[in-house]
């Protein structure tokens, strides 16, 4: 089994070396996000130093004024050093607040920047892996990784750190200060230390294995949530509701369980911790207590000394919640990380060829290509298009069709042979030059949140509004887009709920005539339109292709009237080439098919 | 006019956390023993110190060795028990927070699934699972740690109060006084800080709307090369919410500076005129110790104030957004009076329906506008008209997807708001344009409706049957051949279905319902010459024993269909046979007869 990039993600129980590699995957994937702002972080640890500092040096000075300030009052009615320790405390009173503002501010500013970098890479990142990966991979998943996985870490960024810088360091001080005070009151807190030690690897063992459980029901949680409302409407239609009640509570049950452990756990923990100090506090006493009725000791030093002892085991807590959120932070980060380990399959070449002006060949030589290693679907395609030529490709489902598109707009790279853009590989193209020279326009019309220019304006970024009418106007989408309720500015809502099938098509191909691509590829983009809509299409269509390669995959034959030439695929093969008459006049498969589709408009 | 979400934001922090006790009602006396035992905790935290000042006072300055060991024992037990109260109280509180988070989650997912089509089209989904996700975290924290914290800390600082007054009234008063202005910056902060934290979980709903649509819209952004532009766009709004989380980082800044200033002011003021008082004799030095003890202690509940302060206020406006969709009325109901659609032979009538969509324009004349149309029992109705022109909407209706805005849908002479949903959609199925399937296997999305079947293991060769039966008539038997055949998972293992497959997939899921009534929205559109065809023919079997609406494109669909009605701006303009309708309709001919057809 392997933990390489998202294999394994749903498991728990790691083997040691499995949950090692794991734990360096995700902690150099903390360390790299907080690079970038180290210097910072420096800084802001100097500023918790202080502040600390003066957090501690209250309680001495209080006892020092107790002790110093109210003995040279009452014998000698010196008020100076009274004076001076209450101006003292009030200085570190105002040194300790205005740092823990400023820290306040800057631990913000450090979170938000790592946070902030790391929706970046993982959204980049996302964008940049391939097909593959997202056909594997519920997209509600990739959701998960991204929404609530790094809502873990900003929980950790947020409180863990600070709770941790803070904790650490009001420890060493407060042990510092009492080494100083009284050396032998120190004893038995370090000794106390030991049994802290154990309790931890215990929680962070046993903690460990739930954190990780959470965060694979937190993604169940999404990926059904989105799943359910993205597809609202076949939910209903199929009374799907109660179902979905059932299985999303035993999720949220699932998710409940999980949260409930790891908090008892922590539950367990920190009393844990409280109990060792609560020994610790009665040892110091003891101690001190002979000491001061012996006389070697004051009762001043004793009650600073019981008072740093309660002081030492508080940020106990803290640090304790610092490693509950490190811990279950690094579980998530542990999922993110593989995902940015995931290689995309479909890389940009490392000296990548520009290509400023494509003419728009292209060329399938023995190209062999399967999704997986078993089936082959394309075993050897050699395939020569003009520049210019506009290709309707037909043939049953299976045939290979769409296989063929997504080779030429690179989703996929071949297993072997080569797909190339005038006599360059595809792999060899640079991405921005292969995105702007090939555009794919399929049968699935997704629209983004946003108004219909918007939408159309995807296809050229910093298009002018004209040029989205005239964009509009020559695919026919206009007329439509003038009667919803804002024009070019209506809001198409969620996944476009309100425009029909046809209309999305529509759209989508104005987003494809605004792009301007040298090769177009049409898979099945016509297949909810109404004639009516066809037809303008298909006038768009004529001087649309005039000047540009196009393939056309269409069940309508209705469309292969305007191609040039005509393929007929069957099995991941070519069986028929030539123009549409000559194969009409033919005996072969299109000619058959020709006669099925006239047929069927009677 | 006053709109809902005015009035939201106007519920102050108080009423707005209020509205969470539904969720905890039956878990209140565990809360409320939580809140006992954490006072315990605390009162034996406070009283620590009089064992302390016991201690000084007595054994350690009579220099009494003898009495030292049981004073020592009784402040140790003291802290074993506050320990074990901590211990209680986490244990006490841990449930009624993650109970209340199931609950909340479940709920809200079940009043999503209930409230109409027209609700998830109006509100972006990343800001319903921000809701369903983040803020019902929020508020369990809110139970489960800030809200036992507050009251505690609250009762806390009173007896802690008191307590000062008991061993020094004057010292006791000013230390109060001392304190009182972080009652005012309280204010303040609470006033900043719910704006705030409205808008970054507004924001990071927004975000997640781009994650899902990112996702969801891949191929198109893949095959554009948008990548860039798309996370630009994501970047920017990610930036507005580092933005407003800043403000918040700075705010909280500014409430902590206060809140750890002023009562170390007050200690410094109290500690010169403790000595004073020291000097004149008023009070003993023993005394004096337990009062700063004492009041070291409150200063941990008065910073804790400001914490607690920000969480409360998170989880307030947290609450607010989830009741802003469990507030939103079901509107699509059934009657109290519905019963079960009883067994009919499925006729199906639209009399004067109007339809309009609750954002339409006032001028906008309804989509729908007075659809008169019936559709005899067994037989075929073809539904044709041009794009936009309002023919999904009218199959939505039919399941009550959407409510007519007046007249009525009738089946078997009943009109179907009249019966329950359940039933309604148990006897209409219907196969959408864009076919959703789910990330299940394929027999479970093929048998999706037939819960019936699927339920009962004595009925599995039935369900077996007819899955294979239902495959068949789609033309779908590609998914036998699937890696897993019908188990193959949806969208995993490497599953890319063509357009052309998914659509069989949801006609056979409409075809396996053996509904009364079949709606199908132009369900052949992606297939190719020869499948369209095959399915064709087979689906004149079902189609026979059924009664069905279809939205068709084509001819070749229109050919399935008894009789075609012509949908035309928002009327049925002519009912007819295809050649009938052909012969005198001219709009009929625009909408339907192809370019190569005018061409012949």
């Amino acid at each position: 089994m392997t933990i390489t990039g998202v294999r394994g993600e749903e498991r728990s129980d790691f083997t040691k070396q499995e949950g090692k590699r794991l734990r360096q995957r995700s902690l150099a994937l903390l360390g790299s996000l907080l690079h970038p702002v180290r210097v910072r972080v420096y800084w802001t640890l100097v500023i918790v130093v202080i502040s600390t500092a003066a957090q501690v040096a209250g309680p001495t000075l209080l006892a020092l004024g107790i002790d110093q300030g109210l003995t040279q009052v009452v014998t000698n009615h010196n008020w100076l050093p009274a004076q001076l320790i209450v101006a003292a405390y009030v200085l570190t009173a105002i040194t300790s607040a205005s740092m823990m503002a400023i820290y306040m501010r800057s631990s913000a500013v450090i979170s938000q920047s790592v946070l902030l970098d790391l929706r970046e890479r993982v959204f980049a990142h996302t964008q940049n892996l391939s097909m593959s990966f997202h056909e594997n991979y519920t997209s509600g998943r990739v959701i998960a990784r991204q929404t609530s996985d790094i809502e873990t870490l900003r929980e950790l960024l947020d409180g863990g750190i600070s709770n941790l810088f803070r904790g650490i360091l009001l420890m060493t001080f407060t042990a510092a200060a009492l080494i100083a005070l009284d050396p032998s009151s120190a004893i038995p807190l370090l000794v106390a230390l030991i049994p802290c030690y154990f309790l931890t690897r215990w929680f962070s063992d046993t903690s460990k294995k739930q954190f990780r459980e959470a965060r694979t029901f937190s993604a169940r949680l999404i990926v059904q949530f989105v799943e359910t409302m993205t597809g609202i409407r076949a939910v209903k239609a199929f009374r799907r509701e109660e179902r979905n009640e059932k299985s999303y509570a035993l999720a949220v049950d699932d998710y409940r369980e999980a949260n409930r452990k790891v908090i008892r756990l922590f539950g367990t923990y920190d009393p844990g911790l409280k109990v060792i100090g609560v020994f610790t506090l009665a040892a110091v006493l003891i101690l001190g207590s002979f000491r001061v009725a012996n006389g070697a000791m004051d009762v001043g030093v004793l009650l600073a000394a019981v008072l740093y002892t309660r002081r030492f085991f508080e940020p106990m807590e803290e640090l304790a919640m610092f490693y509950n959120s490190f811990q279950n932070a690094s579980s998530a980060l542990e999922k993110v990380s593989g995902m940015l380990e995931e290689q995309p399959s479909v890389t940009e070449p490392a000296n990548p060829v520009h290509l400023a002006h494509p003419q728009g060949k292209l060329d399938f030589s023995h190209v062999r290509f399967g999704y997986n290693d078993s089936a082959v679907v394309l075993p050897d395609l050699d395939l020569h298009i003009l520049a210019g030529q506009t290709i309707a490709v037909v043939g049953t489902t299976g045939a290979g069709k769409s296989t063929l598109a997504k080779l030429v707009a690179r989703f996929y790279d071949p297993t072997s042979g080569t797909v190339s853009l005038d006599g360059i590989d595809l792999r060899e193209l640079a991405n921005a030059d292969l995105r702007r020279a090939i555009v794919m326009v399929t049968q699935e019309s997704y629209l983004f949140s946003g108004s219909v220019a918007d939408n159309i304006g995807l296809g050229k970024p910093n298009a002018t509004f004209d040029e989205v009418k005239q964009a509009a106007i020559a695919v026919g989408a206009h007329d439509f887009i003038m009667r919803l309720p804002e024009g070019y500015d209506t809001d198409v809502n969620k996944r476009g709920g309100r425009l029909s099938a046809g209309q999305r098509q529509l759209l989508s191909f104005a987003r494809a005539f605004i792009a301007d691509p040298t090769v177009l590829i049409l898979d099945e983009a016509t297949a909810s339109l109404d004639i009516p809509s066809e037809r303008l299409v298909q006038q768009g269509l004529q001087t649309l292709l005039a000047d540009r390669t196009a393939i056309i995959i269409a069940h309508r034959l209705s469309t292969v009237s305007i191609a040039d030439r005509v393929l007929v695929m069957e099995h991941g093969e070519i069986i028929e080439d030539g123009t549409p008459e000559e194969l009409i006049e033919g005996t072969g498969k299109f000619a058959s098919l020709h006669t099925a589709w006239r047929d069927s408009l009677a | 006019m006053t709109t809902t979400s005015e009035k939201e934001s106007q519920l102050s922090t108080f009423s707005s956390l209020l509205r969470v006790y539904p969720f905890v009602q039956g878990a209140l006396p565990r809360l409320i023993i939580g809140m006992v035992t954490a006072l315990a905790a605390a009162a034996t935290a406070l009283s620590i110190p009089f064992a302390l000042r016991w201690l000084v006072d007595n054994p350690l300055s009579t220099g009494d060795a003898a009495q030292i060991i049981p004073g020592v024992a009784v402040i140790f037990g003291l802290g074993l028990a506050e320990v074990t109260f901590i211990y209680l109280r986490r244990w006490l509180t841990l449930g009624p927070g993650v109970h209340l988070e199931g609950k909340m989650r479940n709920a809200i997912y079940v009043h999503l699934q209930r409230l109409p089509v027209a609700f998830h089209d109006k509100w972006q989904s990343g800001q319903l699972l921000s809701r369903a996700m983040g803020d019902i975290s929020t508020v369990r924290r809110w139970i489960s740690f800030a809200l036992v914290q507050l009251v505690t800390s609250t009762i806390m600082l009173v007896t802690g109060f008191s307590l000062l007054f008991a061993f020094n009234a004057l010292l006791g008063f000013i230390f109060l006084v001392c304190s009182l202005p972080l009652i005012l910056i309280s204010i303040r902060f609470q006033r900043q800080f719910t704006t705030l934290a409205r808008s970054t979980q507004d924001q990071q709903g927004d975000l997640a709307t781009a994650i899902e649509e990112s996702v969801h819209g891949i191929r198109v952004l893949k095959s554009f090369g948008r990548a860039g532009e798309a996370l630009e766009e994501f970047l920017e709004q990610a930036n507005e919410l580092r933005g407003t989380e800043l403000a918040k980082g700075r705010a909280n800044g500014r409430m902590w500076f206060w809140m750890l200033l002023i009562p170390d002011l007050g200690f410094a003021i109290t500690l010169l005129l403790g000595i004073i008082q020291a000097e004149q004799g008023i009070v003993s030095v023993g005394t004096l110790i337990a009062f700063f003890a004492t009041a070291a202690l409150l200063k941990g509940p008065m910073q804790s104030i400001a914490p607690m302060l920000s969480i409360s206020i998170e989880a307030a406006s947290s609450l607010n957004r989830y009741f802003e969709v469990m507030n939103t009325p079901v509107e699509i109901l059934e009657l109290e009076t519905a019963t079960e659609l009883p067994p009919g032979p499925g006729e199906l009538v639209f009399e004067d329906v109007h339809f309009r969509y609750s954002d339409a324009q006032e001028h906008h004349a309804d989509l729908l506008n007075g659809i008169n149309l019936s559709i005899k029992p067994g037989e075929t109705m073809a539904l044709v008209g041009l794009t936009g022109s309002g023919k999904t909407s009218l199959t939505a209706l039919t399941t009550r997807l959407f409510d007519v805005t007046s007249g009525r849908i009738l089946i078997d002479g009943i009109d179907i708001r009249d019966v329950t949903i359940e039933s309604l959609r148990t006897q209409v199925a219907m196969a959408f344009e864009d076919a959703t399937l789910f990330s299940i296997s394929v027999r479970d999305n093929v048998l999706l409706g037939r819960e019936d079947l699927t339920d009962n293991p004595q009925l599995k060769d039935e369900a077996e049957e007819l899955l294979q039966q239902s495959l068949d008539i789609a033309q779908a038997d590609f998914a036998r051949s699937l890696p897993k055949g019908v188990e193959s998972k949806i969208g995993e293992e490497g599953l890319s279905l063509s357009g052309g497959q998914r659509q069989r997939l949801a006609l056979a899921r409409a075809i396996a319902v053996q509904p009364r009534i079949l709606v199908l929205d132009d369900p052949l559109s992606a297939l190719d010459v020869t499948t369209e065809a095959a399915v064709e023919k087979a689906l004149r079997q079902v189609l026979a024993t059924t009664t069905a609406l279809i939205v068709a494109h084509r001819p070749s669909t229109v050919m399935l269909a008894d009789r075609v009605a012509l949908l035309h701006e928002g009327r049925i303009l002519d009912v007819g046979t295809h050649s009938e309708l052909l012969a005198r309709c001219p709009e009929y001919r625009n909408v339907i007869a192809s370019l190569d057809e005018e061409k012949r």
